[in-house]
């Protein structure tokens, strides 16, 4: 299928309209603040509403995951070819977008929460032109991530949201700042290099026969990677269950479960999470976490089915770890935001058990869990975020009694909570519930020992909410505003997609169903 | 005899040309006092018409003089991207505030400047021991002397005292090197050496200990671990223009030279796949000596790097890790490594000065190279600073820059070359190397400036020369088509 508007395929409308909208911020003047502001608005608007055509022509039956021809929207065009030299072969790389059921609600979610984000960043003034430069860019690399096919194209999106992440933690974050900062950038990097060595290796061993000249083309397309009749004989990564294989595995693994995090990798997030402003933070748990998963989903899974199979276990077990580990820390935190941040963690365990399950079920938990956890943590840093604006503190302690203070603002607060908690009938509850269902069918004490995880769950939340928005509230506290009518706009769209995905999680699970049970026969059977 | 001659200079234009320059600039000097540019300006002719003879050399491919010098796509290649990182070295002398103390004398210093552009141009092209040893005197003997320009500086005057006595004892060693290579194989001009190794020779021990000398001449020049302890002094020491081009010119010059050397001199084109690529040589495991050196370059000089506040010896350091990537193109010794090589010098030329020119700006109207004091300066000059940020996002090798580019190609033709291990360690120093790249960019961007600091502001030239540098940079981390091609059509050297 292709959409096109002015000639230009929709998808790159989608990934470039921020970076329009950057370079319409950087020649507006300083001073301009609102203009700037309407820039960023407008842009990611123009995303949300992109998202929503494609949600509504999207072909649910198409299969994708390693078929180019059941993509949806493909765009491809050759990037760089270089002609046959005898010593090298034909080099390629292409510029290749496409979506396929793994990645539509991905989209969705990222238009959504940048588009949030926007609004959030409202209040947010210092330096604003550079701000919203920085985060337009990052909203590029965000969404150019889920939508690349090549992998060379892949690797530059992901990496280019390093510097305006690092930027915008360091420059508008808390006192902390560039100790969380720096640490971000260095975990982050440490597995990018690993991925462009192991995209390096995969390049020299995967080769495809092009059919208009015969010559074998050395290449950077992620589909062509995943047949293994594409390897060549004698490359570093060819073969099945070869030691190479899976060392490779294992380096795209530690990239993706950085940027997850699964513990042990996760020690970056919290300190990032804490000193990075509010719209930021929403940001990171929002989306940046999901590209981890993502990552695992397109590339590990299809491209190493025998790595897959092999480390499942261990897989299952670090996602076990970071649900108890993660929900434990939580419920050890003061500071709110590292609250959520260990919940994040919490809850993206959750996603890679259910995915590790290898089976039609986890793997839409799985999925579906990472779009309900973007919207949820998205609500609860909003949340804070709230709180942080009136009264400049973090700590659990130091509040009491908000609900009589701010009645509309605790309801939807309360809502989020509850749905991180899995609360039947909010989204978080079916997702959790597909994931473990999945789970147990593959790892019976494994699924057993993690969903213990949700009782801590529950506990920290509902400690949370005894601790912040009942009982007495303190002196210093007794004039605080309800919402104003911006951060109910920017709550109201997750809220309402929190409860109708609880009720009715169908057109969700029905853009994804195909795709998915489709990459678990391809796992499953080794790469056909 | 007569017309062979001829013909060969007909051939030699560029360095011709240069060394035209260089007697113009000499005789300028004496008669043009007032104005300061004007050496500059010719200096800056000189180079231009040096560059369009050598473009006119493009798609040639000959030796001349005797098969002392050879004109050929990869000589091509070096001797534009020479000319190219001269013609930027000029534009910074001209804006140097370090150089204008020393108006009087500036006529020398360009003359020097193009006695070392004619040793580098030399450099690359020579087939001819002699003349290779030669064209290194020239560049040495002139760079000695430009380190010390700024003679009222003491610190320059130490370092260019440095410089000599390493660059002596190197020099000495790679001639005796020399002298013992053509005992033993009886010749001069690298094509009939390499026909002696091929036929086999003797004193294999000699032969070893002959290319070993070479070796040390040649990792002094490029500045490799372990015969990089003067770099970081110099550098230090030097004005900023010539340390800008001791980093990128020599280091491009004698990697051009070293590349030439090895690849004709050691491998034995009829059985290249066969035996592989260092056949010729027995005795010493070549490659895995190369390897260590390099990965000890990479490791010492980016490790070193940290602990640097000093933006000329921390740039020396990083120079010095890039001198280890860049061999590693050589340590495979096939054309995908070398082609690689090439793909990374070019893209470094334009990253690494850019690096120096905001350095030499910020000395210019700040006063100072110390990183810490670099705080808030990209609040007081931010298109300097954001430059200068791009500059080593893309040292460090992040997209969308060209030193992402540069490392894909050097990692890539390692890896598929098998050199696992030394990928590896490119990659943990990468990562290395951010912290300290990433230091420069904090000290500028995530301090505030004191209240009464005053805007730095740059004149309209100074600008332009940054967007000169600034654009291929970006550019060439998204579009590299054209440059891999032209590096890769430049692989076709005389002999190999």
């Amino acid at each position: 299928m292709e959409l096109q508007f002015f000639g230009i395929g929709i998808l790159t409308w989608i990934v470039f309209i921020p970076i329009a909208g950057m370079i319409i911020v950087l020649l507006l003047p300083d001073k301009n603040r609102n203009a700037i502001r309407w820039t960023a608005v407008i842009a990611t608007g123009i995303q949300v509403i992109l998202a929503g055509v494609i949600f509504a022509v999207f072909d649910r039956t198409k299969l994708g995951i390693n078929d180019a021809e059941s993509f949806q929207f493909i765009e491809k065009f050759s990037w760089i070819t270089v002609e046959a030299v005898p010593w090298v072969g034909r080099i390629e790389i292409s510029y290749f977008l496409g979506i396929d059921g793994l990645s539509v609600l991905m989209i969705i979610l990222t238009s959504l929460i940048s588009f949030i984000g926007v609004i959030s960043s409202w209040s947010i003034d210092k330096m604003v032109k550079g701000y919203y430069a920085l985060y337009l860019l990052l909203v590029t690399g965000m969404m150019g991530v889920f939508v690349a096919l090549d992998f060379f194209l892949f690797f530059i999106f992901w990496e280019i949201m390093l510097l305006p992440m690092y930027f915008l933690i360091g420059l508008w974050g808390g006192p902390r700042r560039e100790y969380a900062a720096i640490k971000f950038f260095l975990y982050t990097f440490v597995g990018g290099i690993l991925m462009l060595l192991t995209m390096l290796a995969l390049y020299f061993s995967v080769a495809y026969t092009d059919p208009a000249t015969g010559q074998s083309v050395h290449t950077f397309n992620i589909l062509h990677m995943m047949n293994p009749a594409n390897y060549v004989d004698g490359g570093l990564l060819s073969g099945v269950d070869t030691t190479w294989r899976y060392v490779a595995w294992m380096a795209l693994f530690i990239n993706f479960a950085i940027k997850i995090p699964l513990f042990p990798f996760h020690t970056w997030l919290p300190d990032a999470h804490v000193e990075a402003p509010t719209p930021i933070s929403v940001i990171l748990a929002g989306v940046l976490l999901k590209l981890g998963t993502y990552g695992l989903l397109r590339i590990n899974f299809p491209i190493f089915p025998d790595g897959t199979i092999y480390f499942m276990y261990f897989m299952a077990i670090l996602g076990m770890i970071s649900i108890i580990y993660g929900a434990f820390c939580a419920m050890a935190q003061d500071d709110f935001k590292k609250l959520i941040a260990y919940s994040s963690i919490s809850h993206m365990g959750i996603v890679v058990l259910g995915i590790a399950a290898l089976n039609t079920q986890g793997m839409v938990g799985g999925v579906l869990q990472m779009f309900n956890h973007g919207i949820i943590t998205a609500v609860l840093f909003l949340a804070v975020g709230v709180l942080y604006d009136r009264t400049h503190k973090r700590g659990l302690n130091d509040f009491g009694g908000i609900a009589n203070q701010m009645p509309k603002y605790t309801g939807l607060a309360m809502i989020g909570m509850f749905a991180a908690l899995g609360l039947p009938g909010l989204n978080g509850f079916v997702s959790e519930l597909f994931s473990f269902l999945g789970a147990f069918e593959a790892y019976k004490w494994i699924t057993i020992i993690s969903v213990t995880g949700i009782i801590i769950t529950a506990g920290y939340i509902l400690w949370t909410i005894q601790r912040v928005f009942l009982g007495k509230t303190p002196e210093k506290l007794n004039n605080l505003t309800d919402l104003t009518p911006r951060e109910l706009l920017m709550f109201i769209p997750l809220i309402v997609l929190i409860i109708f995905l609880g009720i009715y999680p169908s057109p969700a699970i029905e853009l994804m169903n195909s795709s998915l049970s489709y990459l678990v026969e391809v796992v499953t059977n080794g790469g056909f | 005899m007569v017309e062979h001659t001829l013909h060969s200079i007909g051939q030699y234009l560029p360095e011709i040309v240069i060394l035209a320059t260089l007697c113009v600039i000499i005789v300028a000097d004496l008669f043009i006092k007032s104005e300061r540019h004007t050496t500059g300006w010719i200096m800056l002719a000189g180079l231009l018409l040096a560059g369009y003879f050598t473009i006119l050399q493009s798609g040639r491919s000959e030796s001349v003089f005797y098969d002392m010098v050879a004109v050929d796509p990869f000589a091509v290649f070096f001797k534009s991207v020479l000319i190219l990182a001269g013609l930027f070295v000029v534009f910074f002398s001209m804006k140097s505030l370090e150089l204008e103390n020393y108006k009087s004398r500036i006529g020398e210093y360009y003359m020097l400047l193009a006695g070392m552009m004619l040793g580098m141009l030399m450099m690359v092209g020579s087939t001819n021991l002699l003349l290779m040893f030669l064209a290194l005197e020239i560049t040495s003997i002139s760079s000695y002397v430009l380190v010390g320009f700024t003679k009222k500086s003491l610190r320059s005057s130490e370092s260019s005292m440095k410089y000599i006595i390493y660059g002596a004892v190197s020099s000495g060693v790679m001639l005796y090197g020399i002298s013992l290579l053509v005992g033993v194989t009886s010749a001069t001009d690298i094509y009939a050496i390499n026909k002696a190794l091929v036929a086999g020779v003797d004193q294999t021990l000699i032969l070893n200990i002959a290319v070993l000398m070479i070796i040390v001449g040649l990792g002094f020049k490029i500045a490799i671990v372990p015969f990089h302890f003067w770099a970081p002094d110099v550098y230090e020491g030097a004005p900023i223009t010539i340390a800008a081009l001791l980093a990128v010119a020599s280091k491009i010059a004698a990697f051009g030279m070293m590349i030439r050397f090895f690849s004709v001199t050691f491998i034995d084109s009829a059985g290249f796949s066969a035996a592989g690529v260092w056949s010729a040589i027995d005795g010493i495991h070549w490659d895995i000596l190369l390897g260590g050196m390099a990965a000890l370059a990479m490791i010492v000089g980016n490790l070193t790097a940290l602990r640097q506040d000093n933006i000329k010896r921390m740039l020396a350091y990083s120079s010095i890790a890039h001198a280890g990537y860049i061999l590693m193109g050589l340590v495979i010794l096939t054309s995908e490594g070398l082609t690689a090589i090439l793909i990374y010098l070019f893209i470094y030329l334009f990253m690494n000065l850019g690096a120096f020119y905001v350095a030499m700006l910020f000395m210019n109207k700040a006063g100072t190279e110390s990183i810490e004091e670099y705080k808030g300066l990209g609040f007081r000059a931010p298109l300097a600073g954001v430059a200068l940020t791009i500059f080593l996002v893309s040292l460090t090798g992040l997209p969308p820059t060209g030193g992402l580019v540069a490392k894909l190609y050097i990692f890539g033709a390692a890896i598929s070359a098998g050199w696992i291990w030394l990928v590896v360690i490119a990659g943990i120093t990468t990562v290395i190397s951010l912290f300290y790249y990433i230091r420069v960019v904090r000290n500028m961007f995530f301090f505030k400036p004191e209240d009464d600091a005053p805007e730095l502001t740059f004149d309209l030239t100074s600008k332009l020369i940054l967007f000169a540098l600034l654009i291929p940079t970006l550019l060439l981390g998204i579009y590299f088509a054209p440059l891999l091609e032209f590096a890769k059509s430049s692989m076709s050297m005389i002999g190999f």
